[in-house]
């Protein structure tokens, strides 16, 4: 239970997504524009992270690792699929967003109106992938370990989206320079909020 | 391809494809494309030109596959088929640097695969690849990928100058006798931060250079 906490800590802020491996920034730039958007997409992946991790953890251990067939029968011992991570991994999630926007649409009209449009963009989001590949690289022991990685690599990630798009909201009453406005002072704001957060580095549960 | 026969490999047309990612159309700084991986391997210089380098080829060589097969490609699942494409090259890319340069790879970590969701592949294959010949989107694929490289070349430069003072691992600053005369390496540039405040700086004197770039609020 300890272990459990301490990863579910540690992937909020410790290794927060967005400011100690910049995964996800493309979409964390273009819809940080405003605080409530920003929460729709946080959510929206979160939701994401907590399906694809556990799934492509199970995937990872019965099908891709060297020697997961073993279940097959005795013949498939030596076969190594683990070449072919990516092209699973990335089908993988693609098809989850796919089923995961077909299911909200049916049971919650009014939760896939508010993710609507987010819910597609996430297949090509880097931190789903990288999240599933940082499951991959760190060999987490059982699903539950990997699906609260998942759910806490969400939650900091939308952390991260919603209070920069707390201060772009403020930032509009401010008096930037014009080549600095815009992208680039988003850029130096997220690289001195990442210096924040390393305060939380050494955290130990 | 038959557009060869009509102009010449580098006519006006396809070179201005190459230059304008260079400069006034940046994939990182104008574009605002595949900032996932451009930050986090820009540490040191080896390993940020290897990733230049890998996604300048997926890049050229998805976009000339995909340019290829555009008419055949039913519009519904076209981004499957780009993902499968690009996850192929990108396959190959990575067993590549597994048996060429081992210690490399591992230095880049997860970041090999990300190129798969590095939104520069895709977002070239929707807006240029679907709607060109294969050989001007082999070129775009080239400048795209170069605009990136720059960028994560000259982040990493600093970087590694300021952070490690060493330049490709050669001690440029213990050589110059900096260190005798009391100058210390700021640790500060080596962490993640730092690479977002750099990147943020170049697009400050890149839009202080260009005005025409400069956002309008």
């Amino acid at each position: 239970m300890e272990n459990l906490l301490d990863i579910f800590v540690k992937s909020i802020f410790v290794e927060n997504m967005i400011f100690a491996f910049f995964l996800g920034m493309c979409s964390f730039l273009a819809v940080s524009k405003s605080v409530k958007t920003a929460m729709g997409l946080g959510i929206a992946v979160i939701f994401v992270l907590l399906i694809t991790v556990p799934v492509n953890f199970l995937i990872e251990k019965f099908v891709l690792k060297k020697g997961a067939l073993v279940w097959l029968g005795e013949g498939f011992a030596d076969v190594d699929l683990s070449f072919l991570t990516f092209m699973v991994f990335i089908a993988v999630i693609a098809a989850m967003v796919q089923l995961v926007e077909m299911v909200v649409e049916k049971f919650s009209p009014a939760l896939y109106n508010s993710l609507g449009i987010f819910l597609p963009l996430i297949a090509v989001n880097c931190a789903i992938l990288g999240a599933s590949l940082f499951m991959q690289e760190r060999e987490y022991e059982n699903v539950l370990e990997a699906t609260v990685f998942g759910v806490g690599s969400g939650i900091g990630w939308m952390l991260a989206i919603v209070s920069i798009a707390a201060i772009r909201e403020k930032l509009k009453y401010s008096n930037v320079p014009d080549p600095l406005k815009g992208l680039g002072i988003t850029f130096i704001l997220t690289g001195l909020m990442a210096i924040a957060f390393m305060g939380f580095m050494g955290i130990k549960l | 391809m038959s557009n060869q026969e009509r102009e010449p490999i580098f006519s006006a047309r396809n070179l201005k494809l190459l230059k304008e990612p260079l400069g006034k159309n940046n994939p990182i700084t104008v574009q605002v494309l595949g900032i996932c991986s451009a930050l986090a391997v820009t540490v040191k210089l080896k390993p940020a030109i290897v990733m230049a380098l890998s996604v300048t080829i997926v890049t050229a060589v998805s976009n000339l596959v995909i340019a290829g097969l555009r008419k055949s490609i039913p519009d519904r699942i076209r981004i499957i088929v780009q993902l499968v494409v690009i996850a192929t090259m990108v396959i190959l890319v990575d067993q590549l640097l597994k048996a060429y340069m081992f210690d490399v790879s591992k230095q880049l970590s997860v970041f090999v695969g990300l190129i798969i969701t590095n939104c520069i592949i895709m977002g070239r294959l929707e807006a240029f690849a679907m709607a060109n010949k294969p050989w001007p989107s082999f070129i775009d694929g080239l400048g795209n990928g170069a605009g990136y490289g720059i960028i994560l070349i000259v982040v990493s430069f600093f970087r590694e100058l300021l952070g490690s003072g060493t330049i490709f691992g050669y001690p440029v600053l213990e050589k110059l006798g900096l260190y005798k005369a009391g100058y210390e390496n700021n640790g500060m540039v080596i962490l993640p931060p730092m690479a977002l405040i750099f990147v943020g700086l170049i697009i400050w004197f890149h839009r202080s250079k260009d005005k025409s770039l400069v956002e309008k609020r």
